[in-house]
C-alpha cells in the first residue's frame, strides 16, 4: 500500500465561496502541514465551484482538488461519500480533516469506518507528536465537562473541527497552488436516499453566528412570546439576535436554527446575555467563545453564574425591561 | 410491520450540576460522583420514542440493544416499561472501555445475531463521550444507508420517510428499508411509563450476551478491540469569577446591570 502522505481538507462553500469554516480548516491544516513538512490539500465538491479552488490555495492550500458536476448541486451523504472516498483512496492522505458541520459530522464517520480507522469529533485543538509524528487530537467530552487528547496509529487520521476553534491565515492571492479538476463518476445504483423535499425556515435579521450581540432564552423564559418581545427588543437594541437554549426550540418556542450549544449553534460574541439559562455544560459548549458572559436568572446557585463575568439574581420579566429601558437612554446621549 | 432495534446508553446523568464531573487525571478516568444518578443518554431517549410512534401506528417490533458493563437494570428497563418489547444486553468487564469503533462492531455483531431488521435507531450522539459515530459506524458495518438528525420518521411498507435537520431548516428524503436513523431532540421527549408498563418491565428479564455469544473475541471488544487511545484527560482551569450586581428589586438590579455595563465599556 501507498504510503499516507499529506493533509486533506474537505472544504465547504456557501454562496459560492470558500465557507467560514474552511479558511480555518486551511489555517489549522497549513500549521500540521508545517510540523510534518508535508503538503496540504483541498477537495471541493459542488455544482460549481467558480474561483473557490483559488480561493482554498490563497487561504493556505498547496493542492486544490475539485468535484464539479450538476449532480452535486445538493449535498447528498451518499453522492457526496463515493466522491470523497475515492479521492482519499487514491491520494492516501495521512491526515483528513473536516468540519463539525452538517456535512462534516455526516461525512466524516463513513469515511473513518470505511477506512476502518477512527476518528475524533468536534476537535478544539489539534498537534502533531514530534516523535511519532501522529496526530494529537484534542475535544470535548461529557458535555464539556472535561477535555480529552486522542490518538491512534492508524492512518489515515481522521477529526472534525468546531467552528470558530481554529483561526484562518491571511487571504494571499499571490501564494502558489494548483487546482486540479478529478473526474465525477457517481455510481447512482448505491444511492439509497432520495431527497424529497428541503424546507427552509427563513430567519429575518441578524443572523446568530454573525451578531456581536446574542440575548439568549432559556426554558426559565416559559413560552414563546417573550422571545419575540423583550428579549427581541433588547436584542434589537444591541444591534444583535435572538438565540435559545436546546428547551426552547424542542418546545417549539423558537426555530430550531436559533438553538445554541454542543448540538446547536456555535457562537463567538462580544457579549452574550444567558436569560433564564442553568449554564449547563452542554450549552455552555456553544457560546463559551463570547468575549463576556452576562447571567440573568432568579436561582442565586445556577452554573450559569460560575461562567458569567457579570450576573443578576432575579425574575428575567424584571429585569430585562428595565435594563434594555436603561440602555437605551444611556446609548442615546 | 416493521422490525425496530433502539440502541441504547446508559450514562451519567448529563444535567448533573458540572461540579459533580472531576478528573483523575493520573490515571486518565473521569470521576463522577456517587450522587450522579445513572439515566439511559438523552438522544437515545429520542430515538426510542421514534421507534413507539411508528408502532403505535403500524405495530411491530422494538428490541433495545445496550452495551456496557454493570447496566442497572432499573435503569434500562424504562425501555420496556414505554413500550419495547425486547431487551438485550450486551454485558461484561470484557465491554468495558469501548471506543465508537468497538462498540459499534459489537452492537452490530449483536445486530446480525437479532437477523431481521427494518429500521435501526440511534441517538444522534452519546449523553458522556458526545461522539456522534456510534450510528452510522453500525450502518456502515452492516451495509445499510445511515440518515442522521431526524425529527420526524414514518414507516410505510417498503419506504421509511424521514425529516431531517439540515442548517436553517429541514429535508425530508424517503428510503427503503433497511435503514439506520440518528434522532435529534426536536423529535420530542420519551413518553412517561404507564404504570401497566412498569408492572410488565418488571417481570420481564432481559437477554445477556457475551463476546462469544455474539461471535467475537475478547480481542475484539472493549479496551482491546479500540481503535483509538486516550493520551490525557483534563479539565480546563476557569478563572471566572462573576461580580453579582444588587438592587432592591429586579428592576433596580436590571437599571444598575445597564450602568455598569457601560462603566466597563462593554456596551
Ligand atoms: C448530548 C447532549 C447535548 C446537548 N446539547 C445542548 C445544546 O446544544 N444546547 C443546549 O442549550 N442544551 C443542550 N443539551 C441540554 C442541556 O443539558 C440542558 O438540558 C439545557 O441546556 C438546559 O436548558 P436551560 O438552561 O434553558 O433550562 P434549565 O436547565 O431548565 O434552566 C432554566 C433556568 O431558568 C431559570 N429561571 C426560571 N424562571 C426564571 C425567571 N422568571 N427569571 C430568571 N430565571 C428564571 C431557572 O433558575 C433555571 O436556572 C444537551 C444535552 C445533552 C445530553
Ligand atoms: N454502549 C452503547 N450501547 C448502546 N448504544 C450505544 C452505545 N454507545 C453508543 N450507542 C448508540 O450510538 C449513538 C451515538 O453514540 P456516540 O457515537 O458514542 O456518540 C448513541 O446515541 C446510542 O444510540
Amino acid at each position: 500500500m501507498a504510503e499516507n502522505k499529506g493533509i486533506l481538507v474537505y472544504g465547504e462553500l456557501t454562496e459560492g465561496k470558500l465557507a467560514a469554516i474552511t479558511t480555518e480548516l486551511l489555517g489549522c491544516g497549513r500549521k500540521l502541514a508545517g510540523e510534518l513538512n508535508e503538503e496540504l490539500s483541498c477537495l471541493l465538491v459542488s455544482d460549481s465551484i467558480g474561483e473557490a479552488g483559488k480561493e482554498a490555495i490563497a487561504f493556505g492550500a498547496d493542492k486544490v482538488y475539485t468535484a464539479e458536476d450538476p449532480s452535486l448541486k445538493q449535498y447528498q451523504v451518499e453522492s457526496y461519500l463515493q466522491v470523497i472516498d475515492r479521492l482519499v483512496k487514491d491520494t492516501a492522505p495521512r491526515i483528513v480533516l473536516f468540519g463539525q458541520t452538517a456535512a462534516g459530522r455526516d461525512l466524516a464517520p463513513h469515511i473513518a469506518f470505511k477506512a476502518e480507522t477512527c476518528l475524533s469529533t468536534d476537535c478544539l485543538d489539534l498537534s502533531i507528536d514530534p516523535e511519532t509524528k501522529l496526530l494529537l487530537q484534542t475535544r470535548p467530552v461529557y458535555g464539556g465537562n472535561a477535555q480529552a487528547t486522542f490518538v491512534s496509529e492508524l492512518l489515515p487520521q481522521i477529526a472534525t473541527i468546531r467552528s470558530k476553534a481554529m483561526s484562518p491565515l491571511e487571504q494571499d492571492d499571490s501564494r502558489p497552488g494548483e487546482v486540479i479538476p478529478t473526474k465525477v463518476e457517481i455510481d447512482t445504483s448505491a444511492i439509497k436516499v432520495k431527497v424529497v423535499e428541503t424546507v427552509k425556515e427563513e430567519i429575518s435579521g441578524i443572523k446568530l453566528e454573525d451578531a456581536p450581540a446574542i440575548v439568549c432564552g432559556g426554558r426559565g423564559i416559559g413560552s414563546a412570546e417573550p422571545f419575540n418581545t423583550s428579549l427581541k427588543e433588547l436584542a434589537e437594541l444591541l444591534h444583535g439576535a435572538v438565540g435559545a437554549s436546546r428547551p426552547p426550540a424542542d418546545n417549539g418556542w423558537v426555530s430550531e436554527a436559533m438553538h445554541i450549544g454542543l448540538t446547536g449553534k456555535i457562537v463567538a460574541p462580544d457579549i452574550y446575555f444567558a436569560v433564564a439559562i442553568s449554564g449547563a455544560s452542554q450549552h455552555i459548549a456553544g457560546c463559551s467563545g463570547a468575549k463576556h458572559i452576562i447571567a440573568i436568572n432568579k436561582d442565586p446557585e445556577a452554573n450559569i453564574f460560575k461562567e458569567a463575568e457579570l450576573g443578576v439574581v432575579g425574575k428575567y420579566e424584571e429585569v430585562i425591561p428595565a435594563l434594555t429601558g436603561k440602555l437605551k437612554e444611556l446609548l442615546s446621549s | 410491520m416493521p422490525n425496530m432495534i433502539v440502541c441504547c446508553k446508559q450514562v451519567p446523568d448529563p444535567e448533573a450540576p458540572p461540579s459533580l464531573f472531576k478528573v483523575d487525571s493520573a490515571a486518565n478516568k473521569m470521576v463522577i460522583a456517587s450522587d450522579v444518578k445513572p439515566v439511559i443518554g438523552q438522544y437515545d431517549e429520542f430515538a426510542l420514542e421514534a421507534a413507539l410512534r411508528i408502532k403505535g401506528k403500524q405495530g411491530g417490533k422494538i428490541t433495545v440493544l445496550s452495551l456496557g458493563n454493570k447496566i442497572a437494570r432499573d435503569v434500562i428497563k424504562k425501555s420496556l416499561a414505554v413500550g419495547a418489547d425486547e431487551l438485550i444486553l450486551l454485558e461484561d468487564e470484557a465491554f468495558e472501555e469501548s471506543d465508537s469503533w468497538a462498540t459499534a462492531y459489537a452492537l452490530a455483531a449483536a445486530i446480525k445475531k437479532v437477523g431481521e431488521y427494518d429500521v435501526i435507531f440511534c441517538g444522534r450522539q452519546s449523553s458522556d463521550w458526545d461522539a456522534g459515530q456510534v450510528g452510522i459506524g453500525i450502518a456502515e458495518i452492516l451495509g445499510i444507508p445511515a440518515v442522521t438528525l431526524a425529527r420526524k420518521v414514518e414507516f410505510s411498507d417498503g419506504s421509511v420517510k424521514i425529516d431531517r435537520v439540515i442548517p436553517d431548516g429541514y429535508e425530508t428524503v424517503d428510503v427503503a428499508p433497511p435503514v439506520l436513523i440518528t434522532v435529534t431532540s426536536e423529535l420530542g421527549a420519551l413518553r412517561y411509563p404507564a404504570l401497566k408498563g412498569i408492572m410488565a418491565a418488571g417481570k420481564k428479564q432481559p437477554i445477556v450476551y457475551k463476546p462469544a455469544d455474539i461471535g467475537l473475541e475478547s480481542s475484539q471488544v472493549g479496551a482491546a478491540g479500540r481503535h483509538i487511545n486516550l493520551s490525557k484527560l483534563f479539565q480546563p482551569v476557569k478563572e471566572a469569577k462573576c461580580e453579582i450586581i444588587e438592587g432592591e428589586n429586579g428592576e433596580e438590579a436590571g437599571v444598575n446591570l445597564a450602568l455598569r455595563l457601560r462603566e466597563a465599556k462593554l456596551l
